[in-house]
């Protein structure tokens, strides 16, 4: 595991609010079932957006680019 | 054609179903409409005339013997119905909210297209039970969870409000995936009798609105597997529950405000027959009053357009900007009518504030008032807010 991917799974057990430990979960695995919100998932974004110092444009403020650790990852 | 501004873009389906809507609404919906209100009882002869008309299954499409109509044609049929009975408009905008799911979502199940054609030949009426106890109002989040055996599922759910319940044939119901799953993991069932029970509880004695009966229901239902739409409920609110639901009501909401300015027009008429060569001065308020409910009918038809454009890009559907578009159509749309019909009433005065005078708007005004309440527009304006902090778009 490298430190973006550190990173990122750091966020999602913060702001997540999943019922799984951030930890355990595959990179493929889908977030929404594991319990993802839509408004946790807006935490989640913010958090991202702080943490790498970028801004995720318009057109990957979609569902999918946040369903799963790879996903956000690309 | 509704009178008013006009909303446009109806299609020849739209129109031939409008003319027979506005007939239910002026020869049965709107007779009925004090005692629906006075009793609150469910506007049971509306709904009948609607059925016999072919009307619930307006949206269906032709291939399973329905008429094919758009969202843009039900936005039109529910605004005519709202300028008759809010409570019968209500009643037939949720269950066409229903149609839209199933006909979106569940068209691709063997089951689910034969429920359709059971539809359209049954003319089945269906509620909705998406709130809860224990999960304060968020409809994407379940405490009940289909427990499956076999092709079999059992559900039991404290539904907090099932409108019209009692007088349903089939209700469409939220519940998790499965006892394991997390709350937000849901999905969208079909339940119908005889594996359905609803036993209803509380009452529903409310300043407006009193048609629609929506009582709270413990719901029990068994059933085969193959009545859960095969598409995760998450999908189905981004892409049809939400927009249409925000459409359909915002149209009936308008229909309402059309009617009240409809007497100030009346009323300002009456007027100005007996100072022929003078304008009343109510007639410069009915100008303003006009004007408002015409801002009210753009906004309803550029949602519409908005939505009849993007209905086939599930990413600009489910996109931040589309949910923020229609968050506004209900919050502006629910904020206006109320507006313009406490303009009629002060237009109509003393006639429009009595019950029993044919410029009446009493029951207007009540009735405008769940818009801003049933789905709370704070509810709608924190979600708003959650998701500007991280949208980009103007």
């Amino acid at each position: 595991m490298d430190q973006t991917e550190l990173a990122i799974r750091t966020i999602i057990g913060q702001f997540g609010r999943l019922a799984a430990d951030a930890a355990s979960l595959d990179d493929s695995s889908d977030l929404y079932e594991a319990g993802l919100t839509s408004h946790a998932s807006v935490n989640v974004m913010l958090a991202l957006e702080d943490e790498f110092d970028l801004e995720f444009p318009e057109r990957m403020l979609r569902r999918a680019t946040f369903s799963s650790i790879a996903t956000i990852r690309d | 054609m509704t009178s008013g501004p006009a909303i446009a873009g109806p299609s020849d389906v739209g129109r031939a179903l409008a003319e027979r809507v506005r007939r239910v609404g002026a020869e049965v919906a709107g007779p009925a409409a004090d005692s629906v209100d006075r009793d609150a009882r469910f506007p049971r002869e509306g709904i009948d005339a609607l059925r016999a008309a072919g009307l619930l299954a307006a949206y269906v499409p032709p291939e399973y013997g329905g008429s094919g109509c758009t969202v843009s044609d039900l936005s039109v049929l529910c605004r005519t119905l709202g300028e008759f009975c809010a409570s019968t408009a209500m009643v037939f905008a949720m269950h066409q909210i229903q149609v839209a799911c199933i006909v979106r979502h569940g068209a691709t199940s063997p089951f689910f297209r034969d429920y359709l054609q059971d539809l359209v030949r049954d003319g089945r009426l269906i509620a909705s039970a998406t709130t809860e106890a224990g999960v304060g109002g968020d409809l994407r989040s379940s405490v009940c969870a289909v427990e499956t055996d076999g092709d079999q599922f059992r559900l039991e759910k404290n539904a907090t409000v099932i409108s019209y319940g009692e007088h349903v044939d089939d209700v469409l119901a939220t519940a998790r995936r499965g006892p394991d799953a997390s709350p937000n993991d849901q999905v969208l069932v079909l339940v119908r009798r005889p594996g359905l029970d609803l036993k209803p509880n509380g009452t529903w004695d409310t300043l407006g609105m009193r048609g629609t009966c929506s009582l709270g229901f413990l719901l029990t239902a068994t059933g085969r597997v193959d009545q859960i739409i095969p598409v995760p409920f998450s999908d189905i609110s981004n892409l049809t529950m939400l927009p249409v639901s925000h459409i359909v009501w915002s149209s009936l909401w308008l229909g309402i405000a059309t009617d009240a300015v409809n007497r100030a027009r009346s009323y300002v008429r009456l007027s100005a027959r007996k100072t022929p060569g003078t304008v009343p001065p109510a007639a410069v308020r009915l100008a303003e009053v006009y004007v408002a409910l015409g801002e009210i009918a753009a906004t309803v038809e550029s949602a519409v357009r908005d939505y009849e454009a993007n209905l086939d890009d599930a990413d600009a559907m489910a996109s931040l900007g589309m949910a923020i578009r229609m968050n506004n159509l209900k919050v502006s749309v629910s904020r206006g009518v109320l507006d313009v019909i406490a303009g009629a009433l002060s237009i109509c005065g003393i006639l429009g504030y009595k019950n029993d005078s044919p410029f009446s708007v009493g029951r207007h005004l009540r009735d405008a008032h769940s818009a801003s309440l049933m789905v709370h527009n704070d509810r709608i304006l924190a979600h708003t807010a959650a998701l500007l902090c991280v949208y980009k778009d103007a």
